[in-house]
């Protein structure tokens, strides 16, 4: 498709230590971006990610950040910017989850699902677009979820988070749209991840698909919206779960 | 640095950024508004963000939405690096 081209910018991928971020990260370098690799916590699997980059010819640099806190991310959005330029591609894929059902859920775990999974997304989708439209080209990409636009009993705080991404999503878009900015949202069903391993299969058997998506065909999707060619398409959300949400 | 900003300065960067949202050249005028020229919020916050750059101030969405014309911009500006 189409990287940077001439552009002096790079890819952030957050929580793209693992799973679906990292299968992002991977994608967006072929397509010759820079790419940071941010994680909170599990330093050796963004070594790792970057080093498979390296291999392939790309460029990567892992980024520690907790996106929850606002001093950590501005920092982090610093030494990119210093190290591989200006974040031109964002994709919020930072998420946790911790699910019971809403009878029971502590606020505190409805507050830190929230705080991570859709307030991290607002906070670094501000900060990216100071340069986005400066340069008169943006990629923003939020990983919502299936769940959020549909329902999943005991995930009442991922949920609201998921939706609200897409909510946010919708009028960030129509906010920078004139300034050759894009952002969508993709809505992956269920991916065969490391975050997905504890559930058991009656969601499976409710995927049209019959199957786990992987996250290499969640990265595919997020490869087209950052290329060039996706210019026209912003404010929408690409389902990926199998006809799960169909 | 803020001291040593001085009005023409100023009206060029505001002058500039304008053009670059679009404006017409000839029409940005100071007692043109921001509303002739088809200036929106993006445009202003923008703006904001080329001032918090080039002069070190920030401007706040509050600050920025009492501006009506061209000449406010530059007053504002000017005002709060002097």
């Amino acid at each position: 498709m189409s990287g940077p081209g001439k552009r002096q910018g790079c890819a952030l991928v957050t929580g793209g230590s693992r799973g679906i971020g990292a299968a992002i990260a991977v994608a967006l370098a072929a397509e010759g971006w820079p790419v940071a690799i941010n994680y909170r916590s599990d330093a050796e699997a963004a070594e790792r990610t970057a080093q498979r980059i390296a291999a392939d010819g790309g460029r990567a640099m892992s980024l520690q950040a907790d996106v929850t806190d606002p001093s950590q991310v501005e920092d982090a959005f610093q030494r990119l910017e210093a190290e591989i330029g200006p974040a031109l591609v964002l994709v919020n894929n930072a998420g946790i989850r911790s699910d019971d059902l809403a009878l029971t859920l502590g606020e505190q775990e409805w507050g830190r699902v929230l705080d991570t999974n859709l307030t991290a997304a607002f906070r670094t989708t501000k900060r990216a677009l100071r340069a986005m439209i400066r340069a008169r080209f943006g990629r923003v990409i939020n990983v919502a979820s299936v769940v959020g636009p549909r329902a999943n009993a005991g995930q009442s705080n991922y949920a609201a988070a998921k939706a609200g991404l897409i909510g946010m999503t919708k009028t960030v878009a129509v906010e920078v749209a004139r300034r050759g900015v894009t952002v969508n949202a993709i809505a992956p069903g269920l991916i065969a991840t490391d975050m997905t391993a504890d559930l058991d299969g009656t969601l499976l058997s409710a995927v049209p698909a019959r199957r786990a998506g992987t996250p290499e065909e969640v990265a595919a999707c997020a490869r087209f919206l950052a290329s060039e060619q996706a210019g026209y398409v912003t404010g929408s959300t690409l389902f990926v779960d199998g006809g799960l949400g169909a | 640095m803020s001291a040593a900003v001085t009005e023409e300065q100023v009206e060029q960067v505001v002058v500039e950024s304008l053009e670059s949202f679009g404006a017409e050249k000839d029409a940005i005028t100071r007692d043109a508004t921001l509303e002739s020229l088809d200036i929106d919020s993006l445009d202003l916050a923008e703006l904001s963000q080329i001032v918090e750059e080039r002069f070190g101030i920030e401007l706040k969405g509050s600050d920025v939405a009492e501006v009506k014309t061209v000449g406010d911009a530059v007053s504002l500006i000017v005002e709060r690096t002097s």
